[in-house]
């Protein structure tokens, strides 16, 4: 590699470090996602004027027909589907890694690591180690696609002995990886392929819809080591830079979501949490009556209030009722009241879910609070409007040692003056927990579809 | 006098051998350890270094932006293209090439896909007006 090369690919490192940076504020982030498209404009430069690479026409079609399918989808896709397209998404790097490394195996002389049946140890084994992880990014992030986009049920599947099957599976790679070392025979390569194929499936299909938060961060982690195990491979410092600084990124991210549902990041991954056999447990028990209330009666409440914060959650983003709960917000301050938005951080299906639709809606960021910004003004708040969510309300993690969410951070909803939920129906929550607070005094339960609920309190408001 | 230059002369002659048997020493080494094990150690000092520039960047970001952030990483995670150029580039039409165009095709999707989305929903932040 010269000199000038590593030079542009240190630039290039630079740039990309400087787009995460950009993301501090959102006054600061166009300006970073800028800095990262540069960045990658150069890499690709850099390397399509390396001597070696001579087929511009193949690559300028394969460049040109992925960057359109990218960008069209990119436009058109709307945003309460950003979980599922992310999950698609990474699925193409983990399998881009696959591919990048059987070319690597096939055609060594390129990369300057050998020739064919005579590629040194250590590349042998970045490689495979590349691939096995690219491999179960791939089949991982489809099946996550699937949950998240409703082809798959998104309720964890679980049979007997599966712990014990991935634990084979896995020693099973490692032993495949010895074996291809030693011998380099091809069969040992696509075998490792699909047994990598075979656990990315079994590893996310136990996987409750709502812990996708945690798996989609993950996921985007492994994407960043399968980039960093290639750049071994490469010997280039700008894929090791850039998969390490994706690899922390996802790896962070799931930590704060595992963190935002008092579970171990183990626990998570071991799955069989909520889904069906969990509300059946939980949910039945219950004859106490909770209160309703109509529209009409939360408009008219709500009017009369001088503080109020909206708590959204996932059924909000399926009901798409962001606009018509902001236009509801809209109506409300015009009327003389504070209105604020509660962001729990495990709300929706991605890290930030929330805040990407509330933005969509033209609310405004400011307006728009985490968890420990805003818990405590509560207190001081004349009505809690919650809107698709439950489980991130529930007293029972403060109070009850029994309850699956024990210890979980929960937006304390329960001690503004009044509270409003808008559900569906009684069901409980993901975690197939009771309520507590459907049941209180200063509850009020607004049944029916989320953008329904919203439009009709902004005809009472109107009136 | 003449006999000290006569002894500088010697002496420079010996450093120069010295430093010729020391560049002879070391191109043995290199060739020895085939240049690319020592990359390894080097690849993984940069690997951990840059894992705490991404920690320490990471959390800097604030919570309303990880959604974008989950964006960005998945577009700059396709610098793997720089692997897919190189696979495809060579004339000849191999196996090899064309896992290096697919690849390239595929991290092309994600270039502009993570790019295009992450710029539209950056564009919705706004502040109150």
């Amino acid at each position: 590699m010269s000199n000038l090369t590593s030079v542009a690919y240190l630039i290039s490192s630079v740039l990309f470090i400087l787009s995460l940076r950009g993301l501090s504020h959102p006054t600061t982030a166009r300006r970073g996602n800028f800095y990262g498209i540069v960045g990658m404009a150069i890499a690709i430069i850099t390397t399509v004027s390396n001597p070696g690479v001579l087929s511009y026409k193949e690559i300028a079609i394969a460049f040109v027909i992925g960057g359109l399918i990218g960008s069209v989808i990119a436009v058109r896709i709307q945003m309460t589907a950003l979980p599922q397209l992310v999950a698609a998404f990474h699925s193409l790097v983990g399998l881009a890694a696959v591919f990048v490394a059987a070319s690597a195996f096939y055609n060594p002389s390129a990369f300057n690591i050998g020739t064919i049946g005579n590629i040194p140890l250590g590349s042998l084994i970045e490689m495979a180690i590349g691939t096995a992880i690219g491999a179960v990014t791939f089949t991982g992030s489809i099946i996550a696609f699937g949950k998240l986009q409703g082809f798959v049920s998104g309720n964890p599947l679980v049979f007997k002995g599966q712990h014990l099957l991935n634990l084979l599976l896995g020693l099973g790679i490692i032993a495949l990886i010895a074996k291809f070392c030693m011998d380099q025979n091809p069969e040992y390569f696509w075998m490792i392929v699909a047994a990598s194929f075979l656990i990315g499936v079994l590893l996310i299909v136990p996987i409750g819809g709502a812990d996708m938060p945690v798996i989609v961060s993950m996921l985007n982690s492994y994407s960043g080591w399968a980039a960093a195990g290639i750049g071994f491979t490469l010997s280039n410092n700008l894929l090791i830079i850039t998969g390490a600084l994706v690899g922390s990124s996802g790896a962070i991210l799931s930590y704060i979501m595992c963190k935002g549902m008092n579970r171990s990041f183990l626990n998570v991954l071991l799955g069989g949490f909520g889904g069906e056999q969990a509300v059946s447990e939980g949910g039945a028990k219950d004859d106490r009556v909770a209160k309703q209330g109509n529209a009409a009666d939360a408009a008219f409440v709500m009017k009369n209030s001088k503080t109020i914060i909206i708590v959204p959650g996932y059924g909000m983003a399926v009901a798409q009722a962001q606009h018509a709960l902001r236009e509801m917000g809209d109506l409300l301050k015009a009327a003389g009241a504070q209105v604020r938005y509660a962001i729990h951080p495990v709300a929706g299906r991605m890290p930030g879910h929330m805040n990407v639709l509330l933005a969509e809606a033209n609310v405004p960021y400011d307006e728009v609070l985490e968890l420990d910004e805003i818990n405590r003004d509560f207190s001081d708040t004349d009505v809690a409007f919650v809107i698709g969510a439950n489980d991130v309300t529930n007293p029972a993690a403060k109070t009850d040692k029994t309850s699956a969410i024990y210890g979980m951070p929960i937006l304390d909803v329960e001690n503004a003056g009044q509270v409003f939920f808008v559900k569906r129906g009684m069901a409980s929550g993901y975690a197939g927990v009771q309520n507590e607070l459907f049941f209180r005094d200063n509850t009020l339960m607004l049944f029916g579809d989320a953008k329904k609920v919203c439009e009709d309190i902004i005809k009472g408001l109107e009136n | 006098m003449s006999e000290i230059s006569v002894q500088l002369e010697n002496l420079s002659f010996k450093a120069q051998q010295l430093s010729d048997q020391a560049s002879q020493l070391a191109l043995a080494a290199v060739e020895t350890s085939g240049g690319h094990s020592d990359f390894i150690i080097f690849g993984i000092t940069v690997l951990v270094l840059a894992c705490f520039v991404g920690y320490y960047v990471v959390w800097s970001v604030t919570p309303a932006l990880h959604s974008p952030l989950m964006g960005v990483t998945n577009a700059i995670s396709s610098v793997i293209i720089v692997g897919a150029l190189l696979a495809a580039g060579p004339i000849d039409a191999t196996i090899s090439k064309y896992f290096g165009l697919a690849a390239v095709g595929l991290a092309a999707v994600n270039i502009f896909g993570g790019f295009v989305v992450t710029n539209r929903m950056l564009s919705m932040f706004k502040k109150k007006s």
